[in-house]
């Protein structure tokens, strides 16, 4: 009983560790799920007011980037994996119509490259190409809500006009994104047009918004970030001291970020997890403590019946490993059940936007909590069978 | 068997007790010897020095022509095992092990086979006349029966010699005689036996009677 009760400690310190764990697994499944298809090794490039007169202009100056920009930086970097511009339509109340439908969605120019900075899946239909950058066509990739809200259930929308500010645009596909980072408004609400032909409708010129781009994995795109950065002010105009006037937004950054934050997580999870069992096998020291000394008798006359130092030594410590690892593999046991339970409670409420996703404990992660049981065992014996070595046989006998 | 030459003992609890002041002592095989003492007379302190429980300053202590000085741990418990039984006053038997465990127990630290510790336990207990306790706790006998259990315990080992202290002094008048019939016993078959006894009518029934006083030797009386 009093066994019990000291071993629940050691239960509860690996059932809390393990459901810790398997939840902070749980949470950064559930993120990185959301995430992890996005391009990591890209970056965004926006500008801003200037903050430094240079080269005849003043100072606050609004500018734009250029489509010749986009040019200039894919031949003097050949480590550019994807680039792509994007334009973003004004805002405008019920700007898509159809027949008598109609809605309010964000407009993007984009070129081919950026559905693999931002993954999608097509539902029908392709995307943007490049023969539509070229022609100018009048063609629009849209979002499954777009979809949903301006087609019945089940029509093929492909080759049909959608009404957009005015003009008519044919349907070539529908989207439907893989992550859960959209950057300039949900993409299943978004229209993507070729960013050409939304130069040209929207009497843009040569102007784009941003540039997106994603380099090769073997160049961080941090390392070309500035270089990229001073590039794009030669081009316009701006002086190499405004801080401002470019402004980026690098992805990879923030995915460290999140692995950095998910580390501490699971560092956390680990410090406290083990406080708790450290707690547990305290207990256990503790209890067996007190065996040893109901027990000094027996002891003593087990050493004067010849038992070798050793022999007490193995006994003392098989049976605090055997409580701990009894309690330990128990808690295991029902942690893992937890989370199994919470898994399959999870998976039968089918959620788009979940953050929590099969939280489980790997099997790693089981194994050094196997060890660290096993450890503890040990520590928690040692201290019990060091006092039992204590006791001499005469003591023990004379002991009435 | 037995041989001490100038055994020193000295207590270090506070203020120094010496113990024992320069024992010398010689038992030969299958003697029957009781010590007898008044309480602090260094008794049960050279009765620990010969079950090898305790160790002595200076001074040599052979056992079957064996040295025994300064042992580690491991060869005392060894020793104890297999040269030296204990027959306790308070019997000193395992509680929550029944009667053939507690004669057991010895062989178990020379790792033999449960099987076989058995079997001799049981034929150790049937010669103490207990066989059909064997299965008992120790909470479930008599004083005399648990004795018993403990020589059979003492003998399992075939020891070199028996040590007993105050082996009847919990027992009432006839289950001493029995238990000390025992030991006379155990004594014609050959055993080496020291009794340590304050009794003089155990003391009398002994081959030798060793007066013990102030933690030195007075009187050895001759009996028979």
């Amino acid at each position: 009983m009093r066994s019990m009760l000291t071993a629940f400690g050691v239960f509860w310190g690996i059932f809390m560790l393990v459901i810790m764990s398997g939840a902070g697994w749980g949470l950064e499944n559930g993120i990185m799920s959301g995430v992890k298809d996005f391009a990591h090794n890209s970056c965004y490039f926006f500008t801003n007011r200037t903050t430094v007169a240079y080269d005849g202009f003043r100072k606050g100056r609004w500018w734009s980037l250029h489509s010749s920009d986009m040019e200039v930086l894919k031949q003097s970097f050949p480590e550019i994996r994807l680039i792509s511009p994007i334009l973003f339509g004004t805002w405008s109340e019920k700007n898509t119509m159809r027949g008598d439908k109609y809605g309010t969605y964000s407009i993007k120019g984009l070129s081919p490259d950026y559905q693999y900075i931002e993954p999608q899946t097509m539902l029908y239909g392709r995307y943007i190409n490049n023969v539509d950058i070229l022609n100018t066509r009048k063609v629009c990739v849209i979002g499954k809500r777009v979809y949903e809200e301006m087609f019945q259930p089940g029509e093929n929308p492909l080759g049909q006009l959608l009404q957009i500010n005015g003009i008519a645009y044919s349907v070539v596909g529908v989207n439907i994104p893989v992550t859960q980072i959209q950057i300039g408004g949900r993409s299943e609400e978004s229209i993507i047009l070729p960013f050409s032909t939304m130069q040209q409708s929207y009497r843009r010129g040569d102007n784009i918004d941003c540039i997106a781009l994603a380099a090769y994995d073997s160049t961080p795109v941090s390392e070309i970030e500035d270089v990229i950065k001073n590039v794009l002010k030669k081009q316009n105009h701006i002086s190499p001291d405004d801080l401002q006037a470019v402004m980026s937004m690098n992805v990879e950054k923030e995915f460290t970020m999140f692995n950095n934050l998910f580390s501490g997580i699971s560092w956390l999870i680990w410090i406290v997890g083990t406080g708790t069992l450290l707690a547990g096998i305290v207990g256990v020291s503790n209890i067996m403590l007190v065996t040893v000394k109901e027990r000094t008798k027996e002891i003593g006359i087990r050493r004067a019946l010849g038992a070798r130092p050793r022999t007490i030594i193995i006994q003392i410590m098989g049976e605090s490993l055997l409580l701990t690892s009894v309690a330990g593999f128990a808690g295991l046991a029902a942690g893992v059940g937890l989370l199994q339970l919470v898994d399959m409670m999870l998976q039968s409420v089918p959620s788009e936007t979940m953050f929590f996703r099969s939280p489980q404990i790997s099997f790693g992660t089981a194994m050094a909590a196997t060890a660290v049981l096993l450890i503890a065992g040990m520590l928690a014996g040692m201290l019990p069978a060091w006092r039992a070595l204590q006791i001499k046989a005469i003591d023990a006998i004379r002991e009435e | 068997m037995i041989r001490l030459e100038g055994i020193n003992k000295t207590y270090y609890n506070g203020s120094p007790l010496h113990v024992l002041k320069g024992i010398n002592l010689q038992v030969e095989r299958g003697e029957l010897v009781s010590i007898m003492g008044a309480s602090g007379s260094g008794k049960s302190t050279l009765l620990n020095i010969l079950g090898i429980l305790d160790d002595y300053d200076s001074g040599d202590y052979y056992l079957n022509n064996v040295l025994i000085k300064d042992l580690s741990e491991n060869k005392a418990a060894e020793y104890r095992n297999r040269m030296i039984g204990f027959i306790f006053q308070s019997f000193n038997l395992i509680s929550f092990k029944n009667a053939m465990e507690n004669v057991a127990l010895p062989l178990y630290y020379q790792n033999i086979s449960r099987k076989k510790r058995n079997i001799l336990a049981l034929e150790y207990l049937d010669r103490m006349g207990l066989k059909e306790h064997a299965y008992h706790l120790p909470s479930e006998m008599s004083g005399g029966q648990k004795q018993r259990v403990a020589i059979a315990r003492a003998l399992i080992s075939k020891p070199q010699i028996i040590l007993a202290d105050e082996p009847t002094g919990a027992l009432d008048s006839e289950t001493t005689q029995e238990v000390m019939d025992l030991l006379k016993e155990v004594n014609r078959e050959g055993m080496t036996l020291v009794v340590v006894t304050h009794e003089r009518d155990i003391a009398m029934q002994t081959h030798k009677i060793v007066h013990i006083k102030d933690g030195i030797i007075g009187e050895i009386e001759m009996m028979k």
